[in-house]
């Protein structure tokens, strides 16, 4: 069930994660990634371990108030608040996927961008932007290179660019520098999460005209 | 100038630490500065064993101690986070709320108590100063059948007591380096694969936990 992850998160969105200074959308790739990558989140709690020593380093003289244990006890005579009912495994959408989806793979509202291509805009904080895409078996996304930086995992089916052939799990990282035509595979359409902090370039004029409709 | 450090630790390298008899219960004694900084050593297994009481017999008084330990920590934590102490102060109290309330879902084998208590101040901040959602990964749980060896307990807490001399040996300039980056201050696009740090053990500790659990599931 697990295949071999080939493509990995970068030590410093792991650190930013286990910090908490990414945008939400980045921390969503993460937390996705993380959820389908034993690797990445063994180095990822390597890094919240440095925040226990960052924190055990604290000056703990800036003491708590007069009566703050006996108001923590009220707190927590209160009750615990109701937790989330966990949501199960799906085969395409890990859990804090399916927390912004509403659901699994049938809950998301797909919106056509042409030539078969569909995304879904997740909500999250506008710093950047998450969105699922779907690339229908042996199609291309159009030729696009990147202002900021663009993170795309795959979460069924599998994508080949100029860079490598990606599949479940793996993440591309591209930059300014990476100008690439991802094409999915002509045996399964491919579904991605992708999270950029910056809009997309298209290179070719008809692309161009929609990137107004993408909204990215 | 001097600072309280406690008297039990696992075989912490440092001299001052290593030079006391182990777990020896929450007796604090007067620590001098070590490599001419301010050292604390904490009891490390010891609050490993104060979660537990809290999840098996909500235990007040590990939690009053937990609270005097960590409360203050926390605050200060998120005072350089950006927080105005009357609300880092709330904050703090309910963090530990939550600390009292997950007790059953901490993992020995994958983090010490203070790397949990982070994680938990962390989402606080996110939460309240930032105000965001923070999208966690998928929950592997860990049922009784899946209560850790004690050896792998003592082996993270090691590792990370390592972790922390390593952290504490760095310049003072990397060392604020780092903890900036933790209070959000920097963007953490140097600093990560520059920390010095020796990762790659604690890593593959993790990992091995990370193995055993999705064992266990299976």
């Amino acid at each position: 069930m697990r295949n071999e992850i080939k493509h990995h998160l970068t030590d410093d969105l792991l650190m930013a994660y286990a910090a908490g200074t990414l945008p939400e959308a980045f921390d969503l790739m993460v937390a996705t990634h993380m959820s389908l990558c034993d690797h990445c989140r063994a180095r990822a709690e390597s890094f919240e371990a440095v925040g226990g020593c960052v924190l055990q380093e604290q000056d703990a003289s800036a003491s708590m108030s007069d009566g703050s244990l006996a108001a923590t006890m009220a707190l927590i005579a209160q009750g615990a608040p109701r937790a989330k009912p966990a949501r199960p495994s799906c085969a395409v959408l890990p859990t804090p996927l399916q927390d912004y989806v509403g659901g699994d793979v049938s809950a998301i509202k797909w919106k056509p961008v042409g030539m078969g291509v569909k995304q879904a805009i997740l909500p999250t904080t506008s710093e950047a932007t998450a969105r699922l895409l779907f690339i229908p078996a042996g199609a291309a996304v159009p030729d696009h290179s990147h202002n900021g930086i663009e993170l795309t995992m795959v979460l069924q089916g599998a994508f080949s660019d100029e860079i490598d052939r990606f599949a479940r799990g793996d993440v591309e990282i591209a930059d300014q520098s990476i100008h690439h035509t991802p094409t999915a595979d002509i045996s399964e359409d491919c579904i991605c999460l992708a999270v950029t902090d910056a809009p997309l370039k298209f290179s070719k004029l008809m692309p161009r005209l929609f990137q107004p409709f993408l909204r990215i | 100038m001097f600072t309280e450090i406690d008297t039990a630790t696992l075989d912490d390298p440092t001299a001052d630490c290593a030079a006391k008899p182990v777990w020896r219960g929450p007796k604090r004694i007067k620590g001098k500065p070590v490599n001419g900084q301010n050292k604390t050593c904490d009891t490390r297994k010891e609050w490993v064993s104060h979660i537990r009481r809290i999840r098996d017999a909500q235990d007040q008084v590990a939690f009053a101690e937990l609270f005097q330990h960590f409360a203050p920590r926390v605050k200060a934590f998120l005072i350089k986070s950006g927080s105005d102490a009357a609300l880092a102060e709330e904050c703090a109290q309910e963090v530990m709320a939550t600390l009292w309330h997950k007790a059953h879902l901490f993992d020995p084998t994958r983090a010490t108590v203070a790397t949990w208590v982070f994680t938990i101040a962390r989402n606080k901040r996110i939460d309240v100063l930032r105000k965001q959602r923070r999208p966690e990964p998928e929950d592997l749980g860990w049922g009784p059948e899946a209560e850790p060896e004690q050896e792998d307990v003592l082996a993270l807490q090691q590792e990370t007591a390592q972790l922390r001399d390593a952290m504490a040996a760095l310049p003072e300039a990397q060392r604020q380096l780092i903890e900036k980056a933790y209070f959000g201050d920097l963007s953490h696009r140097e600093i990560a694969s520059q920390t010095g740090l020796p990762l790659g053990t604690i890593k593959s500790r993790i990992r091995l936990a990370l193995d055993r659990l999705r064992h266990a599931m299976n």
